[in-house]
């Protein structure tokens, strides 16, 4: 493998480890806050990409614009998911709650996936913007500019949910429920809000990781289950208390997977997430991204 | 709970003797009525019950008893599925091929259960749905086409045998997970799904109750999916792998009644039942409708048919 190729087979790690750590990110914060599971993560990311389709489609407007439209349109879903299932879900607690939310968000994902296959038809819808072939070309190695900015897009939006959760009000409120539930309610914090910000602030950031999905690769109905496969695995890699460690473990298994498939095959590349997941958990089950 | 999974057997002469005359009636009746129909759309129709039956009993065993919920049946299913089919079409006996398909499901249930089952929390759910979704990428990447029988197998081709073989099945599916609440491991098995914590304090080995629990459980997924391959004369190599298995096991199970013996034994007849009525009439949506029973039969009454039944019976005792 010559030298291009390689920093080459690097750099796409990379640019697919972006929508990986934005799409893991959103479902640690909602694992951190809720403590609970939503395996109907991957649905939104798809939703998100349909939203993008059909903005363009029908407004013309470019994919990265769009997010001013993708974003505000799932936190929506993201509330009314939040108020119609998931309240019910986080009453509980301890185990019984990671169950149940596991199992509900489960049944949440054939219900989505299956509307959106009538709704949408099952085919594979994607978006050629006109500067789709177009990129920058540094020393032999091409840098294509969707790729550039969906990654570009990704770290701004980690740094500014750093921002967030760190220097404003509501973000701190969010942080404190997720420390302990139980203080940050004695504190004066409603709970519920800060539940239902999370979550649509988690259906927010799969948003942004469809968008970047349909502009590269392409959304179905079906592929909601292997994104959110991905961000479990992200998650557990980075550790499940560390929320923005997700980030930077999204990018690792992006590089990981890129090289495994030059090396190994590209249609195995899929088992080195899962052996991943199961060395960490027998080697550093706090995760690979945690202080402690 | 445990109790509950006990209660078949009530006080009374005419009790104890009505549950036992009440299965053999309900054996015998699955025994000849297909052959006395003997109609092709009866044979298949009484086929996915008993496949159903051993999936949700697969289930229950793992999540009802031991308290351990698997989200990738799938995957031990598939590799039953795969396992014999290959061994089979390869020129193996087919019984021989049946059982190693099913022990394939039991050593790749271990992989993933020693190391998740050491920590407590979702690690299990998540390795159990990782691992079904990568057999279902690899398989579906590396052998895109449909798996089919040769003309030999199809000339000898006898829709009773199959039936008879899934309904062996989901007797000893159910009879071991009767034999298993009735052994000394049930009281461990049992104890940790309520309190896992607690039961590691009493002195409850937890890592070999919950390996012990998945190994059942995986051998006879493993030997359901063996059954799927031996019925069916063609399908996709991925088409075992769905997820729709997992998922159609977990919707029997609390359909029926979660830690219930009789639990997927009503919930996959109900299912079955249901769902070609429904796929007739609505196609694809169906599998949406069923999504928002499982969620509503989760969230509001995770007793399912048989708790229902209970309560029926008690409000007409106190009369």
């Amino acid at each position: 493998m010559s030298l291009e190729s390689f920093a080459q087979t690097l750099l796409f790690g990379l640019f697919v480890g972006g929508i990986y750590g934005i799409a893991a990110v959103g479902l640690s914060l909602v694992f951190g806050v809720l403590k609970m599971l939503n395996i109907a993560h991957g649905e939104l990311l798809m939703l998100g990409g349909y939203v993008s389709f059909w903005v363009f489609n029908v407004l013309g407007m470019d994919p990265f614009a769009s997010l001013l439209i993708v974003i505000p349109v799932l936190f929506l879903i993201g509330l009314a998911l939040d108020r119609v299932v998931y309240r019910h879900v986080v009453r509980l607690v301890g185990e019984e709650k990671i169950k149940n939310s596991l199992l509900v968000s489960f049944g949440l994902t054939l219900v989505i996936q299956n509307l959106a296959r009538w709704g949408f038809t099952p085919d594979e819808r994607t978006i050629q913007v006109s500067y789709a072939g177009a990129g920058l070309n540094l020393l032999g190695v091409t840098l294509p500019y969707t790729r550039l900015g969906g990654l570009a897009i990704a770290l701004v939006v980690t740094v500014l949910l750093h921002f967030f959760l760190h220097r404003t009000y509501p973000g701190k409120a969010i942080l404190a429920t997720a420390e302990n539930w139980e203080s940050a309610e004695l504190a004066g914090i409603n709970i519920h809000r800060v539940y239902m910000l999370t979550f649509a602030l988690g259906a927010s950031l799969a948003a942004i990781a469809g968008t970047m999905v349909i502009t590269t690769y392409g959304i179905s109905p079906s592929v909601g289950i292997l994104w959110t496969l991905k961000a479990l695995i992200i998650v557990v890699l980075a550790g499940t208390g560390s929320i923005l460690g997700a980030f930077p473990a999204g990018l690792l298994l992006g590089v990981v997977e890129a090289l495994s498939g030059a090396f190994i095959g590209q249609t195995y590349r899929e088992v080195i997430g899962l052996v991943m997941f199961l060395l960490v958990l027998i080697l550093r089950p706090q995760g690979l991204f945690t202080r402690h | 709970m445990g109790e509950m999974a006990l209660k078949l057997t009530s006080s009374g002469l005419f009790r104890r003797w009505l549950g036992p005359a009440g299965i053999i009636v309900l054996i015998l009746f699955v025994f000849f009525f297909p052959r006395l129909m003997d109609k092709q759309n009866i044979w298949n129709l009484f086929f996915l019950i008993c496949l159903h039956i051993s999936m949700g009993q697969s289930w229950n065993i793992l999540a009802g008893f031991a308290g351990q919920s698997s989200l990738g049946h799938a995957a031990f299913f598939g590799i039953g599925a795969f396992i014999t089919r290959t061994l089979w079409f390869d020129g193996i006996p087919f019984a021989l091929a049946f059982l190693i398909g099913g022990l394939a499901a039991v050593a790749f249930a271990m992989l993933i259960g020693a190391p998740t089952f050491r920590l407590r929390g979702a690690y299990f759910a998540i390795g159990t749905l990782g691992v079904a979704e990568v057999l279902r990428i690899t398989v579906s990447q590396n052998l895109p086409f449909i798996s089919t029988m040769s003309g030999p197998l199809i000339a000898a081709y006898d829709l009773p045998v199959r039936y008879y073989l899934s309904l062996g099945l989901a007797l000893v599916t159910t009879l071991a997970a009767y034999l298993l609440l009735r052994s000394r491991w049930s009281l461990g098995i049992l104890a940790l799904r309520e309190d896992e914590g607690a039961a590691q304090a009493t002195g409850v080995h937890v890592l070999r109750h919950k390996l012990l629990a998945l190994a059942l459980s995986s051998l006879f997924a493993g030997l359901a999916g063996g059954a799927f391959a031996f019925q069916q004369i063609s399908y996709y190599n991925d088409a075992p792998f769905s997820p729709l298995w997992t998922f159609d096991a977990l919707l029997i199970t609390f359909i029926g009644g979660l830690g219930t013996l009789a639990g997927p034994v009503v919930g996959a007849i109900f299912f079955i039942l249901v769902r070609e009525q429904l796929a007739l009439n609505l196609g694809e949506v169906h599998q949406a409708i069923f999504g928002i029973l499982f969620i509503l039969i989760v969230l509001v009454f995770p007793g399912g048919l048989v708790e229902a039944w209970e309560r029926i019976r008690k409000s007409f005792k106190r009369k």
